[in-house]
């Protein structure tokens, strides 16, 4: 199939399951829908790949741009809405909200939809607007379960995100104004056509304008310190919309990042926008090590987990070169499916003892045999250990880091990365191989605010398959480096760089 | 046509609607009673809805008529109904919560109006642009960004947050009409479509905030630390 017919199946997919779960009512048809979407969606990503390194293509009126970069991005998001779309099955299903149950998939699927929009976008004015559209619909998601925790949760995540994406407005508005000197004073702002307009922008506007708008898609990558909504968004939700919020959504603000710092190399900026990525980068690391140590909720410790990867992530695409891009991407794709494993771990284990607190939970291996075991390996592999894919891809980072100019942050990062091992592997260890405290009750009454009660029987087989799903590509990942994915990377670096083709 | 280009009448014109902006958005700051902000931030949309028209006008960019139509239409007419309906159901009607004074803020507001304005006169000075009303309009732009963040900040209240969120987009607006007429004009109808969908979000939000956390000002959600 041509890349125009396989977009429109990526993006129609969705669309069809939001109107049929609408229009049906029914939770049971509503989970096949969604998920037949999800599998859809995989599959014409898949296809589309091949087509993506052969150069960039513009559809629909120059609305949509297909490269390497964008397809990459597709790749993560497919991924983690197949994943999480056969976990919902199980998971929702025990929330015993059946009649609400088809308004969350018409929701999540909305949610994939906007999602996959946004790397896809070639309008700098339309990507805001598509990434804007991801937390409006992602809210309703965040506060589904109408506890008071995931309203307040609900209610910071659109009030710190809206705010703080508003200034990545005002830094788009910035570029077309600093770009109208050139161009006059209507054009179309596509990527390509800012980056060709970048080296005659005045370079202090294109300074001011570049900060304003990674502060601003910063704040919705959950890069520290704009971080603060995103362990109250990500441990609030039910457990499949964590994993597309965490493995899906932080990337593809992450793919702007990287787009407008090339704009600003091309501007000859000089030192400073990387500068200000890797610091954000190497700040967010830390936060999230002071965080991951003394956490007591376990989702939380998952979400501050995602804030130390999103660091890696700016840190490598901040460190830039053909080795900084591919270990960020890289490092996009493995952790996507990492995230999403240790999410679907947490939901597990968190309605398995009707707790969210790391204290409540203990003896795993012997209430939750296979995914427990199976979530140990992630947790083992999301730390950053070898022989898993995270490994291969912070070890490329930090060596694209070595040859920059801010080999600080290597060092910086060596030491947090060390910190968050130790520190997440402690409430592991605890939740595997310690007693239950005997005064369990004592404090479940003190500050457990978990309504539910332990599920017996749980997990099911939908809720242990795509952890397993998650973990094998991992490990396949961890051992080999494909061959194809080189190419790939190497064709967005190629993009990326300075007067990259287009 | 680019800023610097504006006959003399016009520009002293679009000054004279940004000033009044600015002041409306320093009349939110100092005011207690949410309905005197609601009125306050309806004022500030027509005028910006006027300024758009006047840009139309002056620059021959005929599309700006209907932005300001739309604008007129949603900021100034829908947008505070749809609040004013929410103030209603809640029967809050002062802020109760604010962390500051609003003689304080004011007085922090215009601190912030100074930092705007040594910001932006150093970027017209780049530009050789001093004097123009495009430093002027990069400066309300600015200070009134500042001041809704400041908003933000120091109230309490579930309304007075939305409002907030609502000034910072219209500092946006207010700029690009001067700075960038000729934005594309399909930007600007999906990004006002898009502030609507927002409020209709905080507003079965507040509802939810009302029914189920039981109350109405932000600070008292505080369950989630750490």
């Amino acid at each position: 199939m041509s890349s125009e017919s396989l977009i429109a199946v990526i993006l129609l997919a969705p669309l069809a399951a939001v109107l049929l779960c609408l229009l049906v009512q029914h939770p049971r048809p509503a989970e096949f829908f969604n998920l037949a979407a999800a599998v859809v969606v995989f599959l014409a990503v898949l296809a589309l790949l091949p087509h993506s390194l052969s150069g960039p293509q513009r559809l629909a009126d120059d609305y949509l741009i297909v490269d390497a970069l964008s397809t990459w991005g597709l790749l993560c998001v497919a991924s983690v809405y197949l994943l999480s779309s056969i976990y919902a099955i199980g998971y929702m299903r025990r929330l015993s909200e059946d009649a609400r149950l088809h308004r969350f998939y018409a929701l999540f699927a909305g949610f994939a939809l906007t999602t996959l929009s946004g790397p896809l976008m070639n309008n700098v004015g339309v990507y805001w607007i598509a990434i804007e559209l991801t937390t409006l619909v992602s809210t309703f998601l965040v506060c589904f379960e109408l506890g008071a925790e995931s309203i307040e949760a609900a209610w910071k995540y659109l009030v710190i995100v809206s705010a703080g994406i508003s200034l990545a407005l005002l830094g788009t508005v910035l570029y077309y104004w600093a770009g109208s000197f050139a161009l006059g004073p209507s054009y179309s702002l596509t990527w390509a056509a800012l980056r060709e307009v970048a080296p005659r922008l005045d370079p202090a506007i294109a300074t001011t304008a570049f900060l304003l708008v990674t502060i601003g898609f910063g704040t919705k990558v959950g890069l520290a310190p704009m971080h603060t909504w995103l362990p109250d968004a990500h441990s609030e939700g039910p457990a499949p919309v964590s994993a597309m919020l965490s493995g899906a959504l932080l990337n593809t603000a992450m793919i702007g990042i990287a787009r407008f710092l090339q704009v600003s190399d091309a501007a000859g900026s000089g030192a400073l926008p990387r500068a200000a990525v890797v610091a954000l980068g190497a700040f967010s690391l830390f936060v999230a090590a002071l965080f991951i140590v003394r956490q007591t909720g376990i989702k939380r410790l998952m979400a501050y987990s995602s804030v130390e990867h999103m660091g890696v992530l700016a840190l490598g695409f901040g460190f830039g070169g053909p080795l900084g891009i591919a270990g960020a991407l890289y490092h996009m794709l493995n952790h996507s499916l990492n995230k999403s494993l240790m999410f679907f771990g947490a939901g597990n284990a968190m309605r398995a003892y009707g707790s969210k607190r790391i204290g409540a939970i203990r003896g795993l291996p012997t209430r939750m045999p296979v995914s427990g075991w199976l979530w140990l390996a992630g947790a083992v592999a999301i730390t950053g250990a070898p022989p898993f894919g995270l490994f291969r891809s912070e070890l490329t980072v930090l060596r694209a880091g070595l040859r920059s100019d801010h080999a600080w942050a290597v060092y910086l990062m060596l030491v947090l990365l060390i910190v968050i091992f130790v520190g997440f592997l402690a409430h592991f260890r605890a939740m595997y191989f310690e007693r239950a405290p005997a005064a369990a009750e004592e404090l479940q009454s003190e500050e457990d605010i978990e309504r539910a009660q332990p599920l017996r029987d749980f997990p099911d087989a939908w809720c242990v398959v795509p952890m397993a799903l998650a973990l094998i590509p991992l490990l396949a990942l961890g051992l080999w480096w494909p061959d194809f994915f080189a190419r790939c990377f190497a064709a967005v670096a190629a993009n990326l760089s300075v007067g990259g083709r287009s | 046509m680019i800023a610097t280009q504006f006959p003399p009448l016009a520009a002293s014109l679009f000054s004279l609607m940004a000033i009044g902006s600015l002041l409306l958005a320093f009349v939110m700051l100092g005011s207690r009673w949410l309905k005197d902000y609601l009125l306050a931030f309806a004022a500030q949309s027509w005028l910006i809805a006027l300024l758009s028209a006047a840009v139309g006008y002056y620059g021959n960019f005929p599309e700006l008529y209907f932005i300001a139509a739309l604008t007129a239409l949603f900021r100034g007419v829908v947008l505070p109904w749809l609040i004013l309906r929410i103030i209603a159901r809640l029967k809050v009607d002062r802020e109760l919560h604010e962390r500051l004074s609003p003689s304080s803020s004011l007085v922090i507001g215009a601190a912030l109006v100074l930092f705007a304005f040594v910001v932006s006169s150093h970027l017209g000075r780049t530009l050789h642009l001093e004097g123009s009303v495009a430093v002027l309009a990069l400066t309300v732009m600015l200070s009134m960004k500042l001041i809704g963040f400041l908003m933000l900040a120091v109230r309490g209240e579930a309304l007075s947050q939305i409002l907030g969120i609502l000034v910072l987009e219209n500092g946006i607006f207010l700029g690009s009409q001067i700075l960038v007429p000729g934005m594309p004009l399909l930007l600007e109808l999906v990004i006002l479509f898009d502030l609507l969908v927002i409020v209709a979000c905080f507003g079965v939000l507040v509802r939810y905030l009302v029914t189920h956390a039981g109350v109405t000002h932000a600070r008292a959600l505080r369950r989630l630390v750490g």
